[in-house]
């Protein structure tokens, strides 16, 4: 799949003749890749590792918070059994179900930039971005709104009258912190897939430049990946 | 054909047939706004390294004045007379609030060890000299992420920013190790100790972005011919140590987060008060803080391999060896944070951190016996570089021995805390990352400015430098296992000589460091044109031209001999001054007659 077809790279260096050829090749085929590299290939290769490394630091930061999680479970476990019951596994369930449905829209469209299907390119982008919106909204309106009003808050600010358990502040401070950083890198990634939208409408992206697409997806099978771990853990463990 | 093929005059279209000239990368470009504008939109390492040079130093010079103040009122020991009259509280004295200098000494030892660790020592040489020398040591003509590299230098600013803005605010008192609760609910009412948590979170982006570039960089740019163990050792203490800065600082870079929003928002997850667990906060602060040291010493002994190898004119003992320690260093660091905690932890818990712990010091002295091997029968040229290089070995080795009695469980119950752990950092971070740092830069100076320095003075610097570095932390060996604590403003009677020789060794440092300003700003002013390559070295940096111009190479080099083939491309007897280098055939003869 990585492999970028055609082209031979000598080309874009060519003479003056070439580029009255050039202005009327779309976007991505006029694409000249960084001086620094040998070939578009290797730039390709290397923005790829990057994105991956820069992946693996994302899981390092998640990790982070399933180890408060997994420690602060294992210190009141009484709070944190109880504490899944206070969430709506439908409403959990159902924002999953929204996000593996972009992740797949998210894989069609560096499909169809390879394959040059430019109309499918810019919708499966703008359905990506449509479901991120979605699982935001579905978290803030009928998640995060509702059980703050009810006094469902982390540390301080907790008032819950009918609370089970003295540490279930600290199960709201894990739940907030883990879920709302999570909502933060699904608004990132709905930007970086937004001005792939905005660039695929002008051509930018096609089979033998399409580093962007690629890696926001990737970065977006992150962010669903994460989700596919948070959820079972907060909303179906009791 | 054993010498590199840069020429010129080849394929006068090179390099992507580029339009213009290439130009010195410090060439000016036309009056004073648009270099301005130049260098601050640049995409080019070098210029990229010289800016976080210059930051770096400005940083040190903040965080050694914060220094010396600390030294300062350790002076004298704070007295309380009969008559309630307060002596010895020479930074900061109020008779009416006998506290309020503590306060300030607090607060200066703190933003001293915050400014060190997280603005100079951790990007220093990465950031400045790996960002100049390690596309040139490959050959290549840019890091892999050239644009990138500009962000993080941007991020590294705005982390700074935030540092200096808490200087301006008084400072804070936590430590530079923010430990919970204090750093939580201390100082309310004030933003400084969010600004200064914000400070070390946005700067830990900085470092995963260096780093990020840095690895890609080895992978995929290393020039034609260059297999992994044809790199020069700087490039595998870079390499391994951006692998660290990769995998360990996102765990920091939540610890801070969390921590800013139970600062903030009284989300309860490091407080107990809240229901969190100040333990926690110390696990999760020194699983990125223990790796984190060799972020900081890694590089440094990239430079010293480089250093030691070029001044003695010998091919490095045992490259594997030292390459694949590095690796190992980079591994073992994650497993033994638990050193930090004894205090902390259960007595299992310690004996195996314990146990661990001294698993870093193999990997340390494979390092050092090989430097000695290699400077065995070389033919020794004492300048700056390699007499920062013999500093190196001495403090480092004294670093690392000391670090064995930490890592012993009776022994650290005596020793935690005190002073003998103050000595032992500071023999490693500033006895080894420093003083590395001041190799490599007397070493690639000249490439770096185009410029010769005044090597007497710059020795005469180095004297003073190790002097008072020893007069300064030797004595806190003493003063630490006395029973001297950490971290307090004063002292009983008896600890008062020891205090004032360390003083008196920081006032001997800060006039070493001031003479190296005052050589390097000389050496720009006035200093002699530098030859390509002064010390006569072989790794591809001194292939470029001095200073290099702004593609580095005028085409692309293709690698024909190692770092440190002196054996087969180096005449015995041949002094740097006579560079180029003679017909390698001639070369080849003359060493077979030589056995
Ligand atoms: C042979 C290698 C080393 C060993 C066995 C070692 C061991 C230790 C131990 C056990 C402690 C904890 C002492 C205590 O708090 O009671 C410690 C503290 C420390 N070490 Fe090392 N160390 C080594 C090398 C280094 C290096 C290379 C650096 C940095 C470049 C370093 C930096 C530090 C710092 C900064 C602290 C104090 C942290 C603080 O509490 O503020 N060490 N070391
Ligand atoms: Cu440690």
């Amino acid at each position: 799949m990585a492999t970028i077809n055609a082209q031979p790279h000598g080309e874009p260096h060519g003479g003056p003749g070439h580029d009255i050829d050039a202005a009327k090749r779309p976007m991505w085929a006029r694409y000249k890749h960084g001086h620094h590299f040998r070939t578009q290939d290797d730039e390709f290769d290397a923005c790829k590792t990057g994105m991956w490394l820069f992946l693996a630091t994302e899981v390092l930061l998640f990790a982070g918070l399933f180890m408060s999680y997994t420690f602060f479970r294992y210190k009141y476990p009484e709070a944190f059994a109880n504490g899944s019951n206070y969430l709506d596994w439908r409403w959990g369930g159902l924002n999953t179900v929204v996000l593996l449905i972009s992740s797949y829209t998210a894989a069609m469209a560096v499909r169809n930039a390879q394959l040059d299907q430019q109309k499918a390119l810019q919708r499966n982008l703008l359905i990506t971005v449509v479901c991120g919106a979605l699982f935001v909204v579905i978290k803030a309106v009928f998640e995060y709104g509702p059980k703050w009003a009810q006094g469902k808050r982390p540390g301080e600010w907790f008032s819950y009258p009918f609370a089970h358990d003295a540490m279930e502040p600290a199960w709201w401070s894990v739940y907030y912190s883990a879920t709302g950083i999570h909502a933060l890198h699904v608004l990132i990634g709905m930007a970086l897939l937004y001005r792939c939208y905005l660039r695929a409408k002008r051509g930018a992206y096609g089979p033998t430049h399409y580093t962007m697409v690629e890696n926001a997806a990737l970065y977006w099978h992150l962010v669903d990946l994460i989700w596919i771990f948070l959820f079972p853990l907060l909303y179906l463990i009791h | 054909m054993t010498t590199i093929d840069t020429s010129k005059a080849r394929d006068p279209h090179g390099d992507h047939g580029h339009g213009h000239h290439d130009l010195p990368y410090l060439a000016g470009k036309g009056g004073f706004f648009p270099t301005l504008i130049d260098w601050m939109t640049t995409v080019d390492h070098k210029k990229l390294g010289v800016m976080y040079l210059v930051a770096i130093l400005t940083l040190f010079f903040f965080g050694g004045v914060a220094a010396l103040l600390v030294r300062m009122e350790l002076l004298d020991p704070v007295r309380i007379a009969a008559d309630g009259t307060v002596t010895g509280q020479l930074l900061y004295s109020n008779p009416e609030d006998v506290n309020a200098g503590n306060v300030w000494y607090n607060r200066a030892f703190t933003m001293h060890g915050a400014i060190m660790v997280f603005m100079v020592i951790v990007p220093g040489i990465p950031a400045s000299l790996g960002n100049f020398f390690l596309p040139l040591m490959l050959g290549a003509k840019d890091v892999a992420f050239p644009r990138l590299n500009l962000l993080s230098w941007y991020i590294y600013l705005l982390g700074s920013v935030f540092g200096i803005l808490v200087i301006l605010l008084n400072g804070v008192d936590t430590g530079w190790t923010f430990y919970t609760p204090y750093s939580t609910t201390t100082d309310a009412g004030h933003w400084r100790v969010v600004y200064m948590i914000l400070a070390a979170f946005i700067l830990g982006f900085s470092s995963i972005l260096t780093g990020l570039n840095f690895v890609v960089t080895v992978h995929k740019l290393r020039a034609p011919g260059m297999g992994w163990f044809d790199m020069p050792l700087f490039v595998w203490g870079i390499y391994a140590t951006a692998v660290i800065q990769v995998l360990a600082t996102p765990v920091i870079g939540i610890t801070l987060l969390l921590l800013i929003f139970e600062r903030v928002f009284r989300v309860g997850i490091f407080d107990p008060a809240l229901g969190g667990d100040p333990v926690l906060y110390q696990h999760f602060f020194w699983f990125y803080s223990h790796p984190v040291v060799y972020v900081m010493i890694l590089p440094g002994m990239g430079v010293i391999s480089e250093v030691i190898a070029v001044h003695s004119r010998k091919q490095i003992f045992g490259y594997r060896a030292i390459a694949f320690a590095s690796l190992g260093i980079a591994g073992v660091a994650f497993i033994v944070w638990g050193h930090h905690m004894f205090a902390s932890m259960s007595e299992l818990g310690s004996v195996v951190f314990s146990a661990l712990t001294f698993l870093v010091a193999i990997p340390t002295a494979v390092k050092i016996f090989n430097w000695i091997a290699t400077m065995y029968k070389g033919s020794i040229a004492l300048t700056t570089p390699m007499l920062y290089a013999l500093v190196f070995l001495f403090l480092f080795a004294i670093g690392g021995l000391t670090g064995l009695p930490l890592a012993t469980l009776s022994t650290d119950l005596h020793l935690h805390d005190s002073y003998f752990v103050v000595a032992h950092f500071h023999y490693v971070m500033f006895g080894g990352t420093i003083v590395a740092m001041l190799a490599g830069l007397h070493h690639w100076w000249p490439k770096m400015t185009g410029r010769d320095y005044n090597a007497t003075a710059a020795n005469i610097c180095c004297l003073l430098v190790f002097v008072g570095f020893n007069v300064t932390f030797f004595t806190q060996f003493f003063l630490g296992t006395q029973g001297m604590p950490r971290r307090y403003a004063s002292y009983p009677d008896e600890f008062q000589l020891l205090h004032q020789i360390s003083t008196l060794g920081s006032w001997i440092l800060g006039l070493g460091f001031m003479g190296h300003l005052a050589v390097f700003i000389w050496s720009i002013a006035a200093g002699a044109k530098a030859k390509d390559n002064p010390w006569g070295a072989l790794t591809l940096e001194w292939e470029s031209d001095t200073p290099p111009t702004e593609h580095n190479f005028a085409h692309e080099p293709v690698l024909t001999h190692g770092p440190y083939d002196y054996e087969t491309t180096v005449p015995p007897k041949w002094d740097p001054k006579d560079w180029p280098l003679p017909d390698p055939a001639k070369v080849a003869a003359v060493h077979r007659d030589h056995h």
